[in-house]
């Protein structure tokens, strides 16, 4: 028997998307990216609305030349973790760049986002404790929930009145209780709750750790997320994200005011046992969030684009989440019917992600399309065009759009 | 807390065949994985209904000793006599 016979219903799975020809949809290649918004794929100059980049600024200059000199001057690598020989200055300044945007005491930098997650949820939580995560947290919440000793109870998805429920079931039990949310929930894209979290959160004597990944950069006057913008910065304690994103680089970070999270530095094994940052994405890091803080205009830019993006695959008779954020997803029923539209999709020219159940909410494949500030309205409605050919073909237009 | 395990296993088989998906021949020995054909997700969000019904929570670790109905039934009345 092979080793990998347990994975033989996932090759069937691979098999019946790959069926008819079709691409896997797994193993894109972008052979080089052209600008923020345009990838070469297949030869093809392709309209990018998957990336995550939501500001564009993974190809910013200013990161682009920081990376350069930083190479230079540091090399390309540190050839260790933090705790060993992988501190180096550049390392204490990303840190303190950090905790200043958010206006907060401390800041410890992860090599990525994924691991940020691993490392606070394991560390924070320890065997007598509770974390309570919502039933949609990514796969870097649910992975350091397992990583870790404590009791993991989940609750309904943006539902605070369910957390308060399970809370009440927890009272009188000794150990913390950390609660988990998300900014912008990655597969949806729709925004959390964040001041009725924080009500409970109170109520209860409980911790918040909030994952602004996808919001960072995105929500709140200053781009520093839901918590910003909903006005209870206080009342999250801690705030986990990534560089990957709004920044354009890799990396992940969690600022707090607790000055316990130095220790975290010392029982994290996510942050102990794997190497630093390299130099050059520290220089573009820090050039990108420079960029960031002085050119708001990107936000204003990239909410303008969501709903655009939003509105028009809705007229085009799409069926999306409610919200318009910079995640907007198409929601569909069928397995190959997704497969099918995707695979047209790049054909003619736009690439977005396919996301299958169970990575998706309530068992429904998604067209997944991320928004840029890069992105031009030309664009924009160029992406919609091929969206409304491709459901057309399709039969998918809703009754109401179809006779618009 | 009166639920005994063949009560609470009753109540599970009742929850699962409101769902029009789940076999109609299940009883408490039914493996919930193999038999239901639920992937892990869909366990989850089955025991999530369980626990509203029992205003009882189980935390996700104690899931995987849990094979069957039965099991699941069992974890839950020791959850409840333990509160």
């Amino acid at each position: 028997m092979s080793i990998f016979s347990k994975y033989d219903g996932l090759a069937q799975s691979l098999a019946a998307v790959t069926a008819d020809g079709g691409r896997n949809p797994f193993a894109v290649v972008i052979d080089r990216p052209l600008s923020s918004t345009v990838g070469l794929i297949e030869g093809r100059e392709t309209l990018l609305f998957g990336t995550n980049n939501y500001l564009g600024l993974s190809q910013s200059e200013a990161a682009i030349e920081a990376a350069i000199a930083a190479a230079r001057t540091h090399g390309v690598g540190t050839t260790g973790s933090r705790i060993a020989n992988g501190t180096q200055g550049l390392h204490r300044q990303l840190e303190e760049r950090i905790a200043a945007y958010f206006q907060r005491r401390h800041c410890m930098v992860f090599s990525t986002g994924y691991q940020a997650n691993l490392g606070m949820i394991s560390a924070l939580a320890g065997k007598d404790d509770y974390l309570l995560l919502d039933a949609d947290s990514h796969a870097s919440i649910y992975d350091g929930s397992r990583l870790g000793h404590a009791q993991v109870i989940r609750f309904r998805h943006n539902d605070p009145e369910d957390l308060r429920k399970r809370l009440r079931r927890l009272d009188g039990t000794p150990g913390a209780k950390l609660i988990v949310v998300e900014g912008i929930y990655s597969m949806m894209g729709d925004v959390v709750p964040m001041a009725e979290f924080a009500a409970v959160k109170r109520e209860a004597g409980a911790w918040l750790l909030a994952d602004e990944a996808h919001s960072f950069g995105v929500m709140g006057a200053h781009g520093r997320g839901v918590a910003e913008a909903d006005g209870v910065e206080g009342d999250v304690d801690f705030v986990v994200g990534t560089f990957s994103k709004s920044l354009g680089t890799v990396g992940g970070y969690c600022v707090s005011d607790h000055d316990g999270l130095d220790l975290i530095r010392l029982c994290s094994r996510p942050y102990m046992f794997t190497a630093s940052l390299p130099p050059e994405i520290i220089a573009a890091t820090m050039a990108a969030l420079d960029e960031m803080g002085r050119r708001p205009e990107l936000r204003h830019t990239l909410m303008d684009n969501a709903r655009r993006l939003h509105a028009g695959l809705n007229a085009a008779g799409l069926r999306t989440g409610p919200q318009a954020s910079p995640v907007v997803s198409v929601i569909l029923d069928e397995v190959d019917q997704a497969v099918r539209f995707w695979n047209r999709l790049l054909d003619l020219g736009v690439y977005v992600n396919l996301s299958l159940p169970p990575a998706t909410p309530d068992q429904h494949p998604l067209l997944r399309t991320s928004v840029m500030a890069t992105h031009t309205p030309a664009q924009i409605d160029r992406a919609v065009d091929i969206f409304a050919t491709v459901a057309r073909e399709f039969g998918l237009m809703r009754p109401a759009a179809a006779s618009a | 807390m009166s639920e005994t395990v063949a009560d609470v296993s009753a109540l599970i088989v009742q929850t699962l065949l409101a769902n029009p998906k789940v076999p109609r021949d299940i009883n408490g020995s039914s493996k919930i994985v193999e038999d239901l054909a639920f992937d892990s997700l869909a366990v989850m969000n089955f025991v999530m209904e369980i626990e509203d019904s029992l205003d009882v929570s189980v935390p996700l670790d104690r899931l995987a000793d849990i094979r069957t109905i039965d099991d699941l039934a069992a974890c839950v009345v020791s959850l409840k006599q333990a509160t």
